[in-house]
């Protein structure tokens, strides 16, 4: 139902860490290729061959520029559906199809309910939540509910897609709840934030900005440019200093 | 955000109608003339259906509309639907009255007034309670619903009354004067509204740096997308301030006109009212788009957006 609980019993969520992103969307890819095949409608692509290809996904790597002086660098920002605490997608839903758990805080839709008016989409802030133009249905990141739940999994695959994949490690996935969990820990460490804390959406997933970057030391120079002289060089570099 | 025809034609043509119900009753009370409640109920009862039958056709699964009522807790689209099916009651029983008992039945008229002007507020209440859109986030939205539908419904009586050569009292024609001067208003400031910085910005969108030192380097992907189209609208930007002035105009200057002529006496008037009606309407289809059009999502921020 689509009031929001006053508490989950936990807060089920991803820590993404944009100083170690490099921006492959191979989390994109692999959370497609795992939430186009699960028990829920498939996330369907339009025009897939043609030149206004379009496609439902749960997860999209945008790539921004921070300029800082004269310097700039290029961060990589995944972004998916941050299962916030106040979600403003859940109460706006009519059906009862949008919900929040309370036994973990996923933020779901349930597709049997959904009528596809798309007012949750408008109210989310993120962008997390698109249109599937073929189910008809609205589609979001379920943090791999048919994963981190599932016994017949490996151990080891029983965390989200996008985590599973990652090659840099730039994902980590626990429990918010808990202070002394992995996530927690990481938040804690490296000033883990909110993304625009001003619409009030108190979200579940945090960010990780990205380090200072190590400012490499610069070698003494003893000429306009390059090594210092040595040997022959060396004396007639003297020599021609003397003259006149 | 992209203005859906269906939406526009639901907001613009049910506000309308629900707009007519609250005059008609008000009529009913001041002067119980039965043709022009007789031509006057069925039109606004039109209308009224064929903008709520418009709105279901921007759903995906209209099939599953059937569970929209449920979430009257928190949902004012929820809300919305209660409120319009539940104001049908009170204006069948206007209908039994009018047509089979052959009088006023002033109770079920009030009822549907009410009814019509809370399912209108709701409607507001839809985009108002969205922050992501910062122009919408305001107690002018649903202000601004509410007296596009009474001086829109108003001037639709006003024509109605026009062709049966009813005389309309004065006061009705000062309570539609003040309700377009309200309306006028109210969009001037929502429009200056419009213009003011949004809390959120590219900064607290990514978290990275202060504004100015964040820009987007390159999307997901090089095609639209779902999000981009729905939410990333940019076609009324350039005329903008052009479509403004005319649905100011529109909305304004033929029904002040027709108010004017009633008030002096030129009561005679039935083909210049119903022409101040319909140009009234064009004005609020093109308000309405507007309000869609012109409104920003704090998602093009993620999209190479200035701002939201």
């Amino acid at each position: 139902m689509t009031a929001l609980p006053a508490h989950t019993e936990k807060k089920l969520g991803l820590v993404i860490d944009l100083d170690t992103c490099v921006g492959c969307h191979a989390c994109a890819v692999n959370c497609k290729e795992w939430n186009t095949g699960g028990d829920l409608a498939p996330l369907s692509d339009t025009d897939p061959y043609g030149a206004d290809v379009s496609g439902t996904w749960l997860n999209r790597i945008h790539s921004f520029e921070v300029s800082d002086g004269d310097d700039a660098r290029l961060v990589h920002f995944p972004k998916s559906c941050l299962h916030c605490d106040d979600a403003p997608c859940v109460t706006v839903c009519p059906t009862g199809a949008s919900l929040k758990r309370t036994e973990d805080g996923i933020v779901l839709v349930d597709e049997d309910r959904c009528m596809g008016c798309g007012l949750c989409a408008w109210a989310c802030p993120y962008g997390a939540r698109e249109m599937d133009p073929v189910a008809g249905v609205m589609k979001k990141c379920t943090l791999c509910v048919d994963r981190i739940y599932s016994e017949d999994l490996p151990e080891e695959d029983r965390i989200p897609a996008c985590v599973r994949t990652c090659p840099s490690s730039a994902r980590h996935f626990g429990d918010f709840a808990d202070p002394d969990s992995e996530v927690s820990l990481l938040v804690a460490a490296r000033g883990g934030y909110d993304l625009m804390p001003e619409q009030g959406t108190r979200p579940v997933n945090k960010y990780l900005p990205p380090r200072e970057r190590t400012v490499l030391p610069t070698p003494a120079r003893t000429g306009d440019d390059g090594p210092p002289l040595t040997g022959f060089w060396k004396w007639l570099d003297g020599a021609l200093e003397k003259l006149p | 955000m992209k203005p859906a025809f269906s939406v526009i034609c639901f907001t613009v043509l049910s506000g309308t109608g629900y707009g007519l119900v609250v005059w008609l009753a008000l009529n009913a009370l001041l002067q119980p003339d039965l043709p022009v409640a007789r031509l006057g109920y069925p039109l606004a009862f039109v209308m009224i259906s064929a903008g709520l039958l418009s709105s279901t056709l921007h759903l995906k699964s209209p099939a599953r509309a059937r569970f929209a009522l449920s979430q009257w807790r928190t949902s004012w689209l929820s809300r919305e639907g209660i409120a319009a099916l539940a104001t049908y009651l009170p204006l069948l029983a206007v209908f039994w009255g009018l047509f089979v008992d052959g009088r006023h039945w002033h109770v079920a008229a009030v009822l549907a007034a009410i009814g019509s002007m809370i399912t209108v507020f709701c409607t507001g209440m839809i985009y108002q309670t969205i922050r992501a859109v910062r122009a919408w986030a305001t107690p002018m939205t649903s202000a601004a619903y509410l007296l596009a539908a009474i001086t829109g419904g108003g001037a639709f009586c006003l024509a109605l009354q026009t062709i049966f050569g009813t005389p309309v009292p004065l006061p009705v024609s000062l309570i539609i004067a003040l309700a377009l001067v309200g309306l006028m208003a109210t969009k001037h400031f929502w429009w200056r509204n419009l213009a003011a910085p949004s809390a959120s910005t590219v900064a607290t969108a990514t978290g990275l740096g202060k504004p100015g030192d964040v820009s987007l380097f390159e999307r997901p992907h090089v095609t639209e997308n779902w999000l981009t189209e729905e939410m990333g609208f940019r076609v009324a930007r350039n005329h903008a301030a052009r479509l403004r002035r005319m649905a100011q105009v529109l909305l304004a200057l033929p029904l002040a006109a027709l108010l004017v002529s009633l008030t002096v006496g030129a009561t005679d008037v039935p083909v210049p009212a119903a022409l101040a009606t319909v140009l009234f309407l064009l004005g609020a289809f093109l308000e309405r788009w507007l309000f869609f059009a012109e409104a920003r999502h704090t998602v093009g921020l993620y999209y190479g957006a200035s701002h939201a």
